[in-house]
């Protein structure tokens, strides 16, 4: 538009993917598509076994998510030196600890500190 | 004890010393330093999540989610993230080729799909609510309250963040720190997309097998 | 006891007359604390000093006044800190034979709640940050860190939290709770008054700094280093500041988030923590034990850093083993977060899960274990100097050493069935923060005093606070190790059995030593201010130590630019390859030097944070509500104000560098 928006677009670091148009239309026609499956075959009953059906939706999920970070957030190796991707590898790593962590310490803990729930599994304890 | 010696002259001088310092451009930082931070909020939803998956059948014989969630609302407030997250898109691009009008006309657009998703998401709550199932009712509703709430918290912000840089932009046009502050909002608002990915599928698909 | 009444009025909330404990003790602390505040404000009045505070000081956006800042308010905390402790020692040595003691109940819970909240919060992490704060920019040859403004903010909220803590002390109470606040102790049916809240608020405002601070140093280390500096020739120092700061990116959002959970449950009556309706207690003890574990490596990694830094200037040598020091370091980190279930074996997760945790727990002492031969290494063969910095790192070695055993014999887990919960885990973690962390501080303090001030600290008066210190720790804590194996538990207020008095006895006179010690200390300071430009005490140089890395190649105090051109670095010891090479300094051919502005955006937002944080504890929502507002109203304004930056001009910086080439000429 003026010359100092010009100069500033020259100013934009250099190395960067800022995206086009067509990746922008690329990664939403693909984010839809990972939507509407997942949620096509949840309205629609599922798969006769219900893990199958989370194990699929789930991987949806993880492959809507790398689309996400691909095509909007540009994410590559590259960037900042790598630390953008390190320090994404390092939370994912801590999520990851976090939640299976969490989830087998409670499970755990529920199904030893709370056997009137399970009289079966209250016969293991202690022995 | 000091080995120094003041003299200008000896060779190794421009060794050790940046004698002709380049410029370092302002702001270099911005961009990792704020990836580091949404890097730390991912972490609290994280907390949410793993809240969620310990608390998410806990229904102190109150409603489920079977009884509580719709989830063709859920598919258009999912629409309604997506079609947002496009048009930031869209407003960056017009923003690297310098087109001021552009850039702002599609923040406009985005900041209606936000609104849209939050009032979708107020109407949701408000429902449930009245349902006699508000956050107090359950473990599981507290979990799912603060979860979902947390994220929404997170798109309210983020429209006021767009409305005040809607402002900058439009008085002091696309100069390096209106540059910056987009940059910055689009990684804020394409995060947000990605931990919605992780909500909608965790608590209503999940919930909902 | 205290009468509370959670009536609310709409003004004031549930804050009245009543809410002002009328104890003697709390009364007399009142007064006097009272008193010595009017008596500086009247100082600083007195003396005009307050323009030059605010525009000096509490505006500045310079990495190394803020780092003074930090331990300033870590050394007035702990002084609270440590009269809590004392008042716990003289307690359980007179509650004997049918004694009360001189405490009730409601007292001295919130006492050893205080103690550790006060400690690790407003003692440990604002050392542990002002350190880093000062020195990890100096390290890396940059002049300042990536947001100054940010680094102002976090300080000012850090101090906001400390208000938040200290105010509980004179209006309402504190946490009675443990320094965790495990519910459903904390819960509102059990906690129905101010103590949690004030403990939620004052953690939340300052824990929004340290994450902050922590983002800050992280990018800062990232990408402000001197060219040349790869990774792997960083000083060890800044290398474990930067495993810190991953540390408390990666962890204090997971307390944020848990408190808020406490919160809620309190504020809303939501059922995360509760024991009805599907709460669940225990996963709020998993998730507090997620940052606490880490959060334990948080503030001693910073500190084998520093011992690092020590053992290589003081034995003349490089650091053994540097790249084993930063894998050992990196391993550490990453360890850290597999670790938390070790604080809650006993609480039901059965054998597979306490096995793993064990057995990670163990194995994490193995770099920890590397890190020590490397020490030892580098002073083997050394020409050691027993300077003071060098005595605070060796008492840390035989100290931490014993501490680190004791810490392997906890994580077996039968063997934590017996002693959890102890006086041998209270000795225990003592034994390592006290012997890490606090011995690490004072003997940071004692190294980089010079570099901060430009004079030494006295040495007479340093050796007295650290004789009197270790030996007056191992009196105050080995008697408790004693007492944990014959089965004491912590937190209690009175004892039946007349033989385990002596023991106490033994850990109130080790509590006096200390004492001597903490006063020697502040003898040591004064002397050396007073005495600041006498020979032996004066630094000219700027290199007092004959130091290794970038902070000691400029002058003592820097000035606020760090180095007028920045340092290039082409290995390991940039500064001592410098001094070897016969390096010159330049002095001519300055350039502007491009630096932030001071802003005191920063104090106004953390008063607002603070004053919200003081009216969420008080029920007074009108209050909470108009604060949060302006936090955010201020934040947004803050971003209108694009003029942020300034030229240091050449004759500035000419003028400062002669006057630093006319020093060197006199020192030498």
């Amino acid at each position: 538009m003026s010359a100092e928006h010009a100069h500033t677009a020259h100013h934009q670091d250099h190395g960067h993917d800022h995206g086009s148009h067509a990746a922008y239309i690329k990664g939403f026609l693909l984010s839809v598509i990972l939507t509407a499956i997942p949620f096509g075959l949840v309205m629609a009953g599922g798969f006769e076994s219900r893990s199958l059906t989370a194990v699929t939706v789930m991987g949806f999920a993880v492959a809507q998510i790398l689309v996400h970070m691909v095509y909007f957030l540009h994410m590559n190796g590259k960037q900042e030196e790598g630390w953008t991707m390190l320090s994404t590898i390092f939370t994912i790593v801590v999520v990851v600890i976090l939640l299976a962590g969490s989830l087998w310490v409670m499970y755990h803990m529920n199904t030893n500190m709370m056997p009137q729930m399970d009289h079966e599994l209250m016969q293991g304890f202690g022995s | 004890m000091s080995h120094v010696v003041t003299d200008t002259t000896t060779d190794n001088l421009g060794r050790y010393w940046e004698l002709k310092p380049h410029h370092h451009p302002e702001g270099a930082s911005t961009s990792l330093g704020f990836w580091v931070y949404l890097m730390s909020d991912c972490l609290m939803f994280a907390v949410l999540f793993a809240v969620y998956g310990v608390l998410g059948t806990s229904f102190a014989a109150g409603p489920g989610p079977k009884d509580l969630f719709d989830l063709g609302l859920v598919a258009v407030n999912t629409g309604m993230l997506l079609l947002s997250s496009i048009t930031f898109g869209f407003a960056m691009l017009a923003m690297f080729a310098g087109r001021q009008g552009a850039t702002l006309r599609w923040l406009g657009v985005t900041l209606v799909f936000g609104l849209c998703f939050l009032g979708i998401e107020l109407y949701e709550f408000q429902h449930m609510i009245h349902l006699g199932a508000g956050p107090q009712r359950s473990g599981f509703l507290s979990a799912f309250f603060t979860l979902v709430g947390t994220h929404g918290l997170h798109v309210t912000f983020g429209s006021i963040w767009l409305i005040t840089l809607m402002v900058q932009i439009a008085r002091r046009g696309l100069g390096p720190e209106n540059q910056r502050r987009m940059i910055c909002l689009s990684m804020f608002w394409h995060f947000l997309d990605v931990i919605w990915i992780g909500v909608f599928t965790f608590v209503y698909l999940l919930g909902m097998i | 006891m205290a009468t509370f009444s959670n009536e609310t009025t709409f003004l004031l909330g549930r804050l009245n007359w009543d809410a002002i404990p009328k104890e003697p003790i709390v009364l007399g602390t009142f007064v006097v604390v009272a008193m010595g505040g009017v008596a500086l404000l009247a100082a600083l009045t007195r003396y005009r000093l307050w323009g030059w505070l605010w525009r000096e000081w509490f505006t500045s956006v310079d990495h190394k006044k803020i780092g003074i800042m930090y331990i300033i308010l870590a050394l007035v905390m702990f002084l609270r800190g440590f009269a809590d402790a004392i008042m716990m020692r003289l307690q359980q040595v007179w509650a004997f034979g049918g004694s009360e003691g001189y405490l009730n109940s409601h007292h001295y819970d919130q006492i050893f709640t205080a103690h550790g909240v006060i400690m690790i919060f407003f003692v440990a992490m604002p050392f542990v940050t002002g350190l880093m704060n000062y020195i990890v920019p100096l390290q890396i040859g940059a002049r300042d860190v990536s947001f100054p403004f940010l680094n102002n903010f976090s300080f000012w909220m850090t101090v906001g939290g400390a208000i938040i803590t200290m105010a509980s002390l004179f209006v309402g109470e504190f946490a009675q709770t443990g320094w965790l606040a495990f519910p459903p102790l904390s819960g509102i049916g059990y906690s129905p008054w101010v103590g949690v809240d004030y403990y939620i608020w004052g953690l939340q405002v300052a824990g929004v700094g340290t994450t902050l601070s922590g983002i800050n140093l992280l990018v800062t280390i990232l990408k402000m280093r001197a060219p040349g500096m790869t990774m792997m020739r960083m000083p060890v120092f800044t290398w474990t500041a930067f495993c810190t700061n991953i540390l408390i990116v990666a962890s204090f959002p997971v307390l944020t988030m848990t408190l808020i959970l406490l919160t809620l449950d309190r504020y809303v009556g939501t059922n995360f923590f509760t024991n009805d309706l599907g709460g669940n207690p225990m996963m709020y003890i998993n998730l507090i034990w997620i940052w606490g574990h880490p959060e334990v490596y948080i503030l001693i990694l910073p500190l084998f850093g520093v011992f690092s830094e020590i053992t290589a200037t003081f034995s003349g040598k490089r650091l053994f083993g540097y790249s084993s020091m930063i894998y050992a370091t990196v391993c550490i980190t990453v360890l850290s977060y597999l670790v938390w279930l070790h604080h809650f074996f006993t609480m039901g997760s059965g054998a597979s899960v306490n096995s793993f945790f064990g057995i990670t727990t163990m194995i994490i002492s193995i770099p920890t274990g590397a890190k020590l031969f490397n020490w030892l290494f580098t002073i083997y063969r050394g020409r050691v100097r027993f300077e003071l910095p060098m005595m605070w790192t060796l008492a840390f070695m035989l100290t931490f050493v014993i501490g680190g055993m004791t810490g392997v014999l906890l994580a077996v887990p039968p063997a934590d069935f017996v002693l959890h919960n102890s006086l041998f885990l209270v000795a225990h973690f003592h034994n390592v923060i006290i012997g890490g962390v606090l011995f690490g501080c004072f003997a940071a303090v004692n190294y980089w005093w010079p570099k901060a001030f430009g004079f030494k600290l006295d040495v007479f008066w340093g050796k007295v606070s650290f004789w009197f210190w270790v030996i007056g720790f191992w009196f105050a804590f080995m008697p408790l190790y004693i007492l944990g194996l014959m089965g004491v538990t912590r937190r209690l207020r009175v004892f039946d059995d007349p033989d385990l008095r002596i023991w106490f006895a033994i850990a109130a006179l080790g509590a006096v030593l200390i004492a001597v010690g903490i006063l020697a200390m502040f003898v040591q300071f004064g002397v050396s201010i007073m005495r600041c430009n006498r020979p032996g005490y004066r630094d000219p140089t700027g290199d007092p130590w004959d130091g290794r890395t970038l902070e000691w190649a400029t002058s003592s105090p820097p000035p606020a630019y760090n180095f007028a051109f920045n340092p290039i670095s082409h290995g390991l010891d940039t500064w001592w390859e410098m001094k070897q090479q016969g390096a010159t300094r330049p002095t001519s051919g300055f350039m502007p030097i491009h630096m932030p502005k001071s802003t005191g955006t920063g104090v106004i937002l953390a008063a607002l944070a603070t004053v919200c944080g003081l009216a969420m504890v008080w029920y007074i929502w009108w209050l909470a509500g108009l604060s949060f507002l302006g936090i955010i109203a201020v934040s947004i304004a803050h971003t209108f104000n694009y003029d942020r930056d300034y030229y240091i001009p050449v004759p500035e910086i000419e003028a400062t560098e002669d006057a630093r080439t006319r020093q060197l000429a006199q020192g030498v």
